[in-house]
């Protein structure tokens, strides 16, 4: 057993987990609010990596100015996404609103693909490519930044969440009903979480982006950041950076030890495999709220 | 108009019972039934095998999840494994050199098995956490579908259909081929016709509206949620394994991805959740109309003589097959088949309760 080369995976699955994490706090963001479970976010995620490509290549703005531009028009989009779609099916059964955001999902990733053409575009964020070396353990450089952008949300979303309007935000998660009923504007509430999910989409994206390309292989992540959610339990922030570790952890280790049994492309599988477990053994994950159904 | 109630009394038991209770009800589907019959002589051969073949195939496969997802109410986002793995298994039976009916069978039979694993998590947990483990075990299935050269039939990861053959006549035209999918699609619409009016269909009824008040009314609801499974995916294997042998030729694991499970749960929740008729208007939507409106913009960038790069006529489809299921949903989340009604109760009683509103 070669433990240099067990703690390198174990690191990297840390910061590829952190990843995750920062795709599934869009997710955890919405269901919180509105217990809508958005499977839209890959979809998201590609427009908002695109958008910023559009500014910053096509458009030419440099970077800096480009990325928080393109938060604002996702910002912008997603207050209009739950403004005209999701707010007119609020009260329906999940099996619609699951389909809404499928359709939503499908319809982006389309549009998206159509204004701007299918073949994979790179990022270009300037962050070098050298391997950062701690020890004998190899690290991605980009890893690491992506790993802080996410603990970076992750800080300023649990400050966010001790503000007035935050503090509006966790009454709504808490009981819509009774949020009304004290004067808070629930639908405001509800927009502003699609909101702050889809500038979670552009930090997704231009991370992602920069890893793998920005191109339609960036919707594929919402297996990994799904499973992350539900692990997490869907209605915690906090769940989510701890399940994308302990994911990112799983994942690399496990895909190590099985790939070489099964003949490579484990990866999935494991993932599928958490997600199936977590949800037979305890529904409401590691620190979600568990509700108790009454007849 | 049209659907005229003059004269509709029903005395007894049996006749309140009957599949259509309105005489124009009964007409349409007759109609709709000699159309189905009529049609390889008056639809021209391409778009019978083109358009009508895949969407009666699709209407029998959406009917099956209607089962499942419209009257029993559990979710299920894992349809199109339990399709493949009818399609894989009957193919392989047929290449073995078990006749086709049976192999068709066994497909079925097969599909059932593999897909009552659902029914077990469905026993756990439902509505989201029931879409999210079925798409979990979709992906699992698909990785199982491509890793085994033995079941996906080698490198190329393609398997050669063997010629269909039913009741000893070799099947090899474009009609032959269409009778077979529309046979099989009439018998899964009488099958689920008879559902709703079937001691079964009351008990999955019972199970979707609240599976805790249905335990206490004594309908099993853990026999009758595996038992909605099993039969849904019936349907799917041979609905796949059918798909493969008239219309594919050619089973392959991307027939079977998760973008088609997500495509059939659109087709039942498009035309209606525990509607009939909605389904076949679902699968009409969500299949064709893709199709023309590409077609449509193809000829208005003609006639503007605009140029339209190739990629964005690749992704129009796309996106306007998602704007569908988002438009469809808003203006009628129960979908056509909602609309449907509505029309019809409307005609009900023209010209008469018209001032009401």
């Amino acid at each position: 057993m070669d433990w240099v080369f067990l703690s390198e995976l174990a690191i990297n699955g840390v910061l590829t987990g952190l990843l995750y994490s920062l795709f599934a706090i869009g997710l955890v963001l919405i269901y919180k609010a509105s217990s809508v479970p958005n499977l839209a976010q890959g979809g998201l995620t590609m427009v908002g990596a695109y958008v910023v490509l559009a500014l910053s290549h096509d458009a030419g703005l440099p970077l800096w100015l480009a990325i928080p531009l393109a938060a604002l028009i996702m910002f912008g989009l997603g207050f209009g996404i739950e403004r005209v779609a999701l707010r007119r099916l609020a009260g329906r059964p999940v099996v619609m609103i699951l389909m809404l955001t499928l359709g939503l999902d499908i319809f982006l990733r389309g549009t998206t693909l159509a204004i701007w053409g299918g073949t994979s575009r790179s990022m270009e964020l300037g962050v070098s490519y050298d391997p950062l070396f701690l020890g004998d353990i190899f690290i991605s450089r980009i890893h690491l930044v992506g790993a802080g952008v996410a603990l970076a949300l992750f800080v300023a979303f649990m400050l966010f969440f001790r503000t007035r309007t935050g503090i509006k935000l966790r009454a709504i998660a808490d009981d819509y009903m009774a949020s009304w009923s004290v004067g808070i504007s629930v639908e405001r509430g509800v927009g502003l979480s699609w909101a702050l999910a889809s500038v979670v989409a552009v930090a997704a994206g231009v991370i992602w982006g920069e890893i793998q390309g920005v191109d339609q292989a960036l919707s594929l992540l919402l297996l990994k950041g799904l499973t992350v959610a539900v692990l997490g339990g869907l209605d915690s922030i906090l769940g989510a950076v701890i399940a994308g570790i302990i994911l990112g952890v799983v994942e690399n280790v496990g895909a190590d030890f099985l790939d070489p049994l099964v003949g490579g492309g484990s990866r999935e599988l494991i993932v599928a495999a958490v997600l199936i477990l977590t949800v037979m053994i305890r529904p409401h994950g590691l620190f979600g709220r568990h509700d108790i159904e009454r007849v | 108009m049209f659907y005229r109630l003059s004269g509709v009394h029903h005395a007894n038991y049996v006749s309140d019972s009957r599949i259509f209770k309105v005489p124009a009800d009964r007409n349409l589907a007759a109609f709709m039934f000699l159309i189905g019959i009529a049609a390889p002589f008056i639809i021209p051969s391409l778009y019978l095998n083109s358009y009508m073949l895949p969407w009666l195939i699709w209407t029998s496969a959406a009917l099956g999840l209607n089962l499942v997802t419209g009257w029993a109410g559990q979710l299920h986002l894992g349809y199109a494994a339990v399709m493949a793995v009818g399609a894989y298994s009957s193919i392989h039976a047929a290449r073995f050199g078990v006749p086709w009916e049976f192999a068709l069978l066994v497909g079925g039979l097969t599909s059932s098995v593999i897909g009552s694993l659902f029914a077990f998590a469905a026993l756990r947990v439902k509505g989201l956490y029931l879409a999210l483990t079925t798409l979990a075990m979709q992906f699992a299935m698909d990785w199982v579908l491509t890793h085994s050269p033995a079941i996906s039939g080698g490198s190329h990861a393609s398997l050669q259909s063997p010629t269909l053959a039913l009741l000893g006549q070799e099947i090899t035209t474009d009609t032959g081929f269409y009778y077979v999918a529309f046979g099989w699609c009439v018998l899964v619409t009488i099958f689920m016709l008879n559902l709703k009016r079937t001691g079964l269909g009351r008990a999955l009824v019972a199970v979707r509206e609240k599976d805790f008040a249905a335990a206490i009314l004594g309908v099993n609801s853990f026999y009758y949620k595996i038992l909605a499974f099993a039969t849904s995916s019936f349907i799917a294997g041979v609905s796949g394994a059918l798909l493969v042998a008239t219309f594919f030729f050619l089973a392959a694991p991307e027939q079977f991805s998760v973008a088609v499970s997500i495509q059939v749960l659109a087709m039942v929740i498009v035309g209606g959740l525990g509607s009939i008729i909605g389904s076949y208007l679902g699968v009409a939507l969500i299949l064709l109309v893709p199709g023309i409106v590409n077609g449509f913009v193809v000829s208005l960038s003609d006639w503007l003589g605009m140029q339209i790069n190739v990629e964005t006529l690749a992704h129009i489809p796309n996106a306007v097959y998602g704007a569908l299921i988002v438009i469809i949903l808003l203006i009628e989340p129960l979908g056509l088949g909602k609309l449907y009604g509505n029309i019809r109760d409307y005609l009900m009683v023209w010209p008469f309760d018209q001032f009401k509103k």
